[in-house]
């Protein structure tokens, strides 16, 4: 780049009438065009580079512009019983109190999301709990323990793990991890959040991991060799100079890890027991997750339903999250990236 | 590695706390390690411990039985196939042309191209079953209800209902941010000293770019194309709505026609059938041709890329 840079500079510089007053002699790279097809293929490249800008603009106006009718049409609303149904209580007929239900077959559609957000709050935090002091160790180990040989085994067998198709991981937690479970603890269901957390882990860990090693082995040497220069045991350079200057990475890996906790799909789909209870602090009660909810049901509805927008509104939901759980941890990432080339200069 | 037996004239120089710390994150961290590679051994163990003595010709050349519990799986190796060979045809070229864009052609200050990376940064964050949303919203019912009010006025949906197009449409969108984010550093990895000395003999810019560096960048663009293809062909999410299906009795020939998959079979065999325990070996064995898959691709990937890497670095 820099050198292409200097090229440029160069033509700029023969371009310029030079100290030679004769003008006779053509400037350097003036009789030459680039032929028509080199620029229409740039062109093209350059047009086409805009499909992923398109591709994010496009899937979140198709998902939005399906739920968007549920705030303009008063019939879809009546069938849902208007809007705060959504979210707030209910006295279904048949019940005695008020209460969140998410049952979409039914003579009364009961649409109510609480139960699926504390369905997915519940999964997550139990994920990240056990997943990012785990995938954090780890990852200490492996930049500041580790040999280079033991690096270059660790490495490549935690990417292979990552790898692995999650629908064999929710496999793996719906015929393994459930039974190992149940026969550990004496659930009662075997099939719930936990067993759902611990598959989850499984596919969170090395992402969390990689980022988190990234961010560790960033942080400048000059850094732990004074530490270590001024008497600094190796932990104490690891826990007091290393990780808070690899804060913010970590911070990262957590955000970015969060995110693809809570739009994991076929994990929670294969393992959680999909119940959709309110229940926020039994980990061993079922729980159905939004992802879950819009994987078993939006290929049985019809389109246009109230039932049909309001699940591409918890799409757009689960859309608009993400988003910006990875804008804010893609954004730490890149002003670290930034700050270390700076001071590489 | 300091013991208690150590002279003590050495820890008077060296006030520092015991360094039992020091073995307690050290043995912690370890522990950590030890945890995730023994999941990982544990995973694909009890999987080949179940699935392998499962395996035979007949099972990976026969078609299952109606009710899955008997035969074998092909159509799901072949629909797998299927799709990820259209999906890497629909989605590889705009990959690579937006990674040369972003590693030739954009400025480092262009405000395009760091919108083009934001882009890919979201696109890969986005979950998968919004895709499948996606799929279903644009594909299946935009694209492909507009074909047939445009070709096939007043039939039946010939276009505008699941299909393997569809799937692996929405599969090339999934992991268009694979192929980019991996052609762009395979880009950035060829010297420059190449694009300058092409430049200087007088070469065009687009010359050097697809006569010198992605000849030279190759290697490290087929690693992107590879793990792409894997990941795509480990997607269920996506899949559900857009094509895959339960049972298929043929082969599908035609981009419309549905078809079967492995992993969506591994989904469904393992939740929906009424008799799981009997289900149990061939469940195992397709997870395993899936794990063989995958792996297989991703181990490729690996070794094409540190080959790559080291024929870059003098």
């Amino acid at each position: 780049m820099e050198a292409e840079a200097e090229l440029a500079k160069g033509e700029t510089r023969a371009a310029r009438p030079s100290f030679t007053p004769a003008p006779a002699r053509k400037p350097l790279g003036q009789g030459f065009k680039t032929p028509l097809s080199h620029r229409l293929a740039e062109w093209a490249i350059r047009v086409v580079a805009f499909a992923a800008i398109l591709a994010i603009v496009l899937i979140f106006v198709v998902i939005a512009r399906e739920a968007l009718p549920l705030f303009f049409d008063a019939e879809a609303q009546d069938e849902i019983g208007g809007l705060d149904a959504l979210l707030f209580a209910r006295v279904w007929p048949g019940y005695d109190e008020a209460s969140h239900i998410w049952q979409p077959v039914g003579e009364i559609p009961k649409l109510n999301v609480i139960p699926l957000l504390t369905g997915t709050l519940k999964v997550t935090v139990l994920a990240m709990l056990g997943s990012t002091p785990i995938s954090f160790l780890a990852a200490i180990y492996v930049s500041q323990y580790a040999g280079h040989r033991v690096r270059e085994v660790l490495k490549p067998a935690i990417e292979l793990l990552a790898s692995v198709p999650s629908v064999v991981l929710g496999f793996f937690a719906l015929v393994v991890l459930a039974s190992a479970v149940q026969s550990l603890f004496g659930t009662t269901y075997r099939l719930n959040a936990f067993v759902a957390a611990l598959g989850l882990s499984l596919a969170i860990i090395p992402l969390v991991f990689t980022i988190a090693e990234d961010a560790l082995r960033a942080v400048p040497r000059e850094l732990s060799s004074a530490a270590l220069a001024l008497g600094a045991r190796k932990h104490q350079v690891i826990l007091r100079v290393i990780l808070p200057a690899a804060l913010p990475g970590l911070a990262a890996a957590t955000i970015l890890g969060l995110g693809r906790a809570i739009g994991e799909t076929m994990i929670v789909l294969m393992a959680s027991g999909n119940a959709a209870v309110v229940d926020l602090f039994d980990p061993t009660s079922s729980a159905r997750t939004i992802t879950a909810t819009l994987a078993a049901e939006l290929g049985e509805v019809t389109p246009g339903d109230p039932h049909w927008r309001v699940l591409f509104l918890l799409g757009t939901v689960l859309f608009a999250f993400t988003f910006v759980l990875n804008r804010v941890g893609a954004g730490i990432i890149d002003r670290l990236g930034r700050r270390l080339r700076a001071e590489a200069r | 590695m300091s013991t208690p037996s150590e002279p003590p004239k050495r820890s008077t120089l060296l006030p520092t706390r015991t360094p039992a710390g020091d073995r307690a994150l050290h043995a912690a961290s370890l522990a950590a390690v030890a945890l995730v590679t023994i999941s990982l051994f544990a995973i694909v163990g009890k999987v080949l411990w179940e699935g392998v003595p499962v395996l035979s010709v007949e099972f990976l050349t026969e078609a299952p039985s109606s009710d899955l519990l008997g035969g074998g799986i092909l159509p799901s190796i072949y629909g797998t196939v299927l799709l990820t060979l259209l999906m890497t045809v629909c989605g590889v070229p705009v990959g690579i042309a937006t990674g040369i864009y972003l590693a030739e052609y954009a400025s480092h200050r262009s405000r395009t191209a760091s919108l083009v990376r934001a882009a890919v940064q979201n696109l890969a964050g986005v979950p998968s079953i919004v895709f499948g949303l996606f799929g279903l919203g644009f594909f299946v019912m935009m694209v492909g209800r507009g074909l047939d009010d445009a070709l096939y006025p007043g039939e039946g949906p010939v276009w505008g209902q699941p299909a393997v197009i569809w799937s692996a449409l929405t599969l090339a969108v999934l992991t268009l941010p694979v192929v980019i984010v991996t052609t762009e550093e395979a880009l950035r990895q060829v010297p420059t000293e190449l694009r300058a000395a092409a430049l200087g003999l007088g070469a065009t810019r687009f010359q050097t770019t697809f006569k010198i560096v992605l000849p030279n960048a190759a290697p490290g663009i087929l690693t992107g194309v590879i793990l792409a293809v894997s990941r795509g062909a480990g997607e269920v999410a996506p899949i559900i709505f857009t094509g895959a299906a339960n049972f298929l009795p043929y082969l599908p020939t035609d981009a419309r026609d549905m078809f079967m998959h492995l992993g969506y079979h591994v989904f469904a065999l393992s939740t929906q059938s009424p008799n799981v325990d009997s289900a149990r070996p061939f469940l195992f064995a397709t997870v395993t041709v899936l794990l063989a898959l995958t792996f297989g691709l991703n181990l490729t990937a690996i070794v094409l890329r540190n080959r790559a890497r080291r024929r870059h670095t003098p």
